[in-house]
């Protein structure tokens, strides 16, 4: 049995005098609190330098990809929710957009489910930016910065469970629209949140944007440059950050972004205080925009009007025979979107996710590819890190804001 | 096709008139296929000369027993705009056959597709020459299928099951 060497012989050097110097190879993770999940990087060591740095991931793959392949369309969508599980609801919405592209029904989507959509994504957005502000700044030691973020993520949470039943993995729009009508508290849910939030956004905001440790532990740390950020394929904040101002509801508009008056918050310096910036402005526009969406939110159907796809009402099931034919024929069959391939890319809270479905005319998907933002972004770790001191690797970590399950799948 | 791709698109025939073989136009979406053989010169022209600076997604189809040949590789590249209108995305394909499953890496042209590159070998065993360290990403290294091709057994639990007992001696010693 070969021993685990924790010398890496590619780094020894022999010095003049005849001495070795030789770096320390340091495994972090795969179970570490500060990797937010089950990720490993062997972290070649010079003292407290970092010479190398390989991450290892897989710990958590689960083949979404194949096992979408034997379900019908509908049936892969509380697949979409265990990949980023921090922002389900975003996964969820961004899957159901490139199913309706492929089946080419996005016009005929009422406007009361899209805003609604909008509204839930936005949710989605802020929820994401409040763990990934929350656990960066409890890595780095900030402990009351987590807790501010957490208590309103409840509220985001409680939000979800009103609209859906579920508070982590929602499962919720479907394709054509949504499941059920509104529930009647949703209106004024939405309105309590965008009344209070703001308070404790400002609350986590006077707690690190000026804070002298926050600022000397994230600034000038973890920096990327424009260049290198898109060479790395790096999308959302982590882009933004760089000074790139790509953001895909801007770029591609769906659901209707087009018709929003909201800015893209970008920063020039690409290290992790700047991403930090990001996504605080992030927040700000997400409240603008759900304010407008609710302000707007049309009242009307709820779901399209397609009977191939779309289940028939529950009652009508439970009465009627033609709906109970049709139940049947859905959920057994499925829908059969005709043969062709799309790719519907939307803005998740961490870059951009993108759906690429191949549909041979069958009731399931041939071939169903997520290109997700943490598994591209994730690449960049080494060149952020390599160079810097063993403590930066975890505000780096941070600062990236992955959800390993979604890089893994 | 959209506006915006026709300049892309002529361009591109202009320099590689016999290597594109075909144009399809889908749900607003252009799609090229192009020869394997060429597929790093036109990435590195898209890039240089078009200014398809981001590499939006690369990945594989298996196409066994609907076509020959039987591999696609899928490249989807984006050029940023200032306005909207400017931001278009082409998809590029590469037909692959059994028998011979390489094609040239892109690596050198967008590092991003390190990973992506590796996940295809990972998921199709697709080997991409010049590729720097291609090697499994998501699978256990010494697994020995290839998931997401279409005649891998999803019953078949052999070849986790001694990547399994293999870390279990490891972790045991």
């Amino acid at each position: 049995m070969e021993r685990v060497e924790f010398i890496s012989e590619e780094q020894v050097i022999i010095n003049e005098d005849g001495t070795r110097t030789e770096t320390m190879m340091l495994n972090m993770g795969p179970q570490h609190p500060a990797t937010h999940g089950v990720l490993r990087i062997v972290l070649h060591l010079d003292g407290e330098m970092v010479v190398k740095a390989v991450p290892y991931i897989g710990y958590l793959h689960r083949g979404i990809e194949k096992l979408c392949e034997h379900i019908t369309y509908q049936q892969c969508l509380p697949y979409t929710d265990r990949m980023d599980y921090i922002a389900s609801i975003c996964n969820n919405i961004g899957y159901i957009l490139a199913v309706e592209k492929l089946l080419g029904i996005e016009d005929e989507i009422p406007e009361r489910a899209k805003t609604t959509e909008v509204i839930l994504f936005e949710l989605g957005r802020i929820e994401s930016h409040l763990v990934g502000i929350g656990t960066n700044a409890l890595d780095l030691g900030a402990m009351s910065a987590f807790l501010y973020c957490f208590k309103e993520r409840e509220r985001i949470y409680d939000i979800l469970e009103t609209v859906c039943g579920a508070r982590l993995t929602t499962s919720y729009p479907r394709v054509g629209g949504l499941p059920l009508d509104l529930p009647e508290s949703f209106e004024e849910m939405v309105r309590n949140f965008l009344k209070i939030f703001p308070t404790t956004l400002t609350e986590v905001e006077n707690l690190l944007t000026r804070n002298r440790i926050w600022i000397e532990r994230t600034k000038g740390v973890a920096v990327i440059s424009a260049e290198d950020a898109v060479d790395l394929g790096l999308t959302g904040p982590s882009l933004r950050a760089s000074g790139v101002p790509y953001d895909v509801r801007k770029a591609t508009p769906y659901l209707g972004y087009e018709n929003y008056d909201f800015e893209v918050p970008v920063a020039n310096e690409g290290d992790a205080y700047s991403r930090y910036l990001c996504r605080v402005e992030e927040m700000h526009q997400s409240l603008k925009i759900i304010q407008q969406a609710i302000d707007n939110l049309p009242d009307g159907p709820y779901i399209a009007d397609l009977p191939d796809i779309v289940l028939p009402e529950k009652e009508l099931t439970y009465t009627r025979m033609e709906s109970l034919i049709r139940h049947f024929v859905i959920v057994y069959e499925g829908f059969k979107p005709p043969a062709g391939e799309v790719q519907h890319a939307v803005e998740n809270p961490k870059g951009e996710l993108s759906y690429y479905l191949i549909s041979d005319g069958s009731g399931k998907p041939y071939r169903m590819r997520v290109r997700g933002p943490s598994f591209v972004n994730m690449q960049a770790l080494s060149q952020m890190v390599e160079g810097s001191l063993v403590a930066d690797v975890i505000a780096s970590i941070g600062s990236l804001d992955i959800v390993l399950g979604e890089i893994d799948r | 096709m959209s506006v915006d791709l026709e300049p892309v698109i002529d361009s591109l025939k202009n320099e590689f008139p016999q290597d594109i073989i075909d144009i399809k136009e889908y749900r607003g979406e252009t799609t090229l296929l192009v020869s394997k053989e060429r597929i790093f010169k036109i990435c590195a022209y898209l890039k240089d000369g078009l200014d398809f600076t981001f590499l939006a997604d690369l990945t594989a189809v298996d196409y066994l027993e609907v076509k020959s040949p039987r591999y696609e590789v899928v490249y989807h590249i984006h050029r940023f705009g200032p306005e909207c209108e400017e931001n278009v995305r082409i998809r590029l394909k590469a037909e692959l056959s059994e028998e011979d499953i390489e094609i040239d890496s892109v690596t050198p042209v967008w590092s991003g597709a390190d990973w992506l590159e590796r996940e295809v070998y990972d998921m199709f065993g697709i080997e991409f020459i010049g590729h720097p360290d291609l090697r499994r990403i998501l699978m256990p290294e010494d697994y020995e299928p290839f998931p997401l091709r279409k005649d891998f057994d999803v019953r078949n639990r052999e070849a986790s099951k001694r990547s399994f007992e293999k870390a279990l001696e490891e972790g045991a010693d």
